[in-house]
């Protein structure tokens, strides 16, 4: 009974929201899938400009770490949203979004290994186990690993529902030691790692707070 | 002491700043396509905030100079770390043109037998400004080459005849909230304070810096005079100076107020004792693609090591 209760729209308000048609929805998604690529065209045009400043290694590192952390936060949005505004169909957008944020991440850990420390293995390890923004961000890279891996409609089917929603409940944990590495990293400033851990939490917030709701309209149904 | 035989000619007569300054349109000229003449369009309205420094000259050489290759003008006025101005490095540059530098004043008071207060006038004339080709290791493992143009702090300090009992030297810095948007949050404790032990402060090495490339220094530099000390992390090189005491007790400096377990009162460039978040082992020249190793005492040991005899260099970091 709850199992199918909970994969409807729960409260009838949302029921009739707004839902694009395939052709919408088609131009819709190239157009999300397009300005997911535009920070990566920016720094390769930057960087083939030389107008990434005076330590463009740095530069590089910052901007994919930001988008890594950015698209998470927009994965991580995507089912407060629905649930606020019944937009179903935002679902759909989330794997292209969820890979972006993997493809930036990846991008991140491959500068860090190939620009910062070029394949220097002893440093590298060194500085994993030593440095506890470093060990956590490569353990936020290590735990997207399989959600990236099992992201394909076969994976899904392979592994049931249930199995792979409980395995993405990990993009939780990955979005805390997100913004933890970002928080842990910088000297002083740390306005924007703030502002990353509110929006987290506000997002945790909704989730939380719809999670009751349904809990006490389920609750009055079943009375 | 090992001194390197200085270049003939100092490195502002090689290349006219104005030629320099194009050579970034000369290659854009050359043909990088459509795109890019637009973006450098969008970087010489940037550029035009930033006046052209007056030349100070003439300068005598230095046998303490590197001769190692120099950073860019561009990479050492665009890239700086001057909270004041915001804590982006690129901030400086967009915002202390609106910093006033002249008239500027700087009080040297304390445990001394004559304080005074200088004009920025009077510093320069103290003594034959000098042109310091150092090396500039920040803490955060990035680093440049950079031709300063100055006086030993030494011969600004005898002015006022310090007494025996002062032990210490106390830079403050300018905090003016109505030019400076960093100082209206309280990232840091304004104003910057920074200090130093008194034979670290009479070192020769130390320099009150007040030109750059043969030019008046750049405000975002710390114009109109700041304190260099190469053989520290940059971050004690104090900008903008308007206040030196002399003290009997250890300054607090802002950065060891804000978190004395990342940076200590003393500050040494040293690559066997580790940022508690970060490894100090080697940094990035800027300019350079691979790091190289960072040298103890940024490469001036021969020079200050002995200031430093028989003290634990872990416990005084």
């Amino acid at each position: 009974m709850q199992a199918r209760a909970s994969t409807a729209a729960p409260l009838g308000r949302n029921a009739r929201a707004w839902t694009p048609g395939p052709t919408v929805f088609r131009w819709l998604w190239r157009t999300v899938w397009l300005a997911c690529l535009v920070p990566l065209i920016w720094l390769a045009f930057g960087a083939y400009a030389d107008r990434l400043g005076a330590n463009p290694i740095e530069y590089i590192t910052r901007a994919t770490g930001d988008w890594t952390l950015r698209l998470l936060l927009v994965t991580l949005a995507v089912t407060p949203l629905r649930q606020i505004t019944g937009w179903h169909w935002l679902v759909r957008l989330r794997r292209m979004l969820g890979l972006y944020a993997f493809f930036y991440a990846s991008l991140h850990l491959l500068t860090y290994l190939w620009l910062d420390q070029f394949f220097d293995i002893g440093g590298i390890v060194k500085d994993i186990i030593k440095r506890p923004f470093i060990t956590i961000g490569f353990g936020a890279f290590l735990l997207l690993l399989p959600l990236a891996v099992t992201s394909t409609n076969g994976m899904v089917r392979r592994l049931g529902g249930r199995a792979w929603q409980r395995l993405h409940k990990l993009v939780y944990v990955v979005g805390i030691l997100g913004v933890a590495h970002y928080w842990w990293l910088v000297k002083k400033d740390l306005t924007e790692p703030i502002l990353y851990a509110c929006i987290l939490a506000t997002l945790f917030a909704v989730r939380l707070w719809h999670a009751r709701r349904l809990r006490a309209h389920l609750a009055a149904q079943t009375t | 002491m090992l001194i390197k035989r200085p270049a003939d000619i100092v490195p502002s007569d090689i290349t006219p700043r104005a030629l320099f300054d194009t050579r970034r349109d000369f290659i854009r000229a050359a043909g990088l396509g459509a795109g890019a003449a637009l973006l450098g369009g969008l970087q010489g309205i940037a550029g035009a905030q930033g006046k052209r420094g007056e030349k100070l000259g003439p300068l005598a050489k230095s046998p303490f100079s590197t001769d190692e290759k120099l950073n860019d003008y561009e990479d050492i006025t665009r890239y700086c770390n001057f909270y004041e101005f915001g804590t982006d490095k690129g901030d400086p540059s967009k915002n202390a043109h609106r910093m006033s530098t002249r008239p500027w004043t700087v009080s040297i008071e304390g445990l001394v037998q004559k304080p005074r207060t200088l004009g920025i006038e009077e510093v320069l004339t103290l003594a034959p400004l000098e042109e310091r080709i150092y090396r500039l290791r920040c803490v955060e493992a990035w680093s440049m080459v950079v031709p300063w143009v100055g006086v030993p702090l030494s011969v600004l300090l005898r002015q006022v005849e310090p007494l025996g009992s002062a032990k210490y030297v106390e830079f403050t810095t300018l905090a003016d909230p109505k030019t400076m948007p960093g100082v209206r949050s309280a990232v840091l404790e304004w104003p910057y304070v920074e200090g130093l032990r008194l034979d670290e402060a009479m070192h020769p090495l130390t320099i009150m810096a007040v030109g750059l490339y043969g030019e008046v220094l750049p405000n975002q530099n710390g114009a109109p005079m700041r304190l260099i000390v190469p053989w520290k992390y940059g971050f004690k090189s104090a900008k903008s100076i308007v206040k030196i005491r002399f003290t009997n007790k250890e300054p607090l400096s802002a950065w060891s107020r804000a978190a004395g377990r990342e940076y200590g009162f003393y500050s040494n460039v040293n690559p066997d004792v580790d940022h508690p978040r970060w490894s100090q082992g080697r940094e990035r020249r800027i300019g350079e693609f691979s790091k190289r190793k960072t040298l103890m005492f940024n490469g001036y040991g021969d020079q200050v090591a002995s200031l430093y005899t028989g003290m634990d260099l872990r416990k005084y970091y």
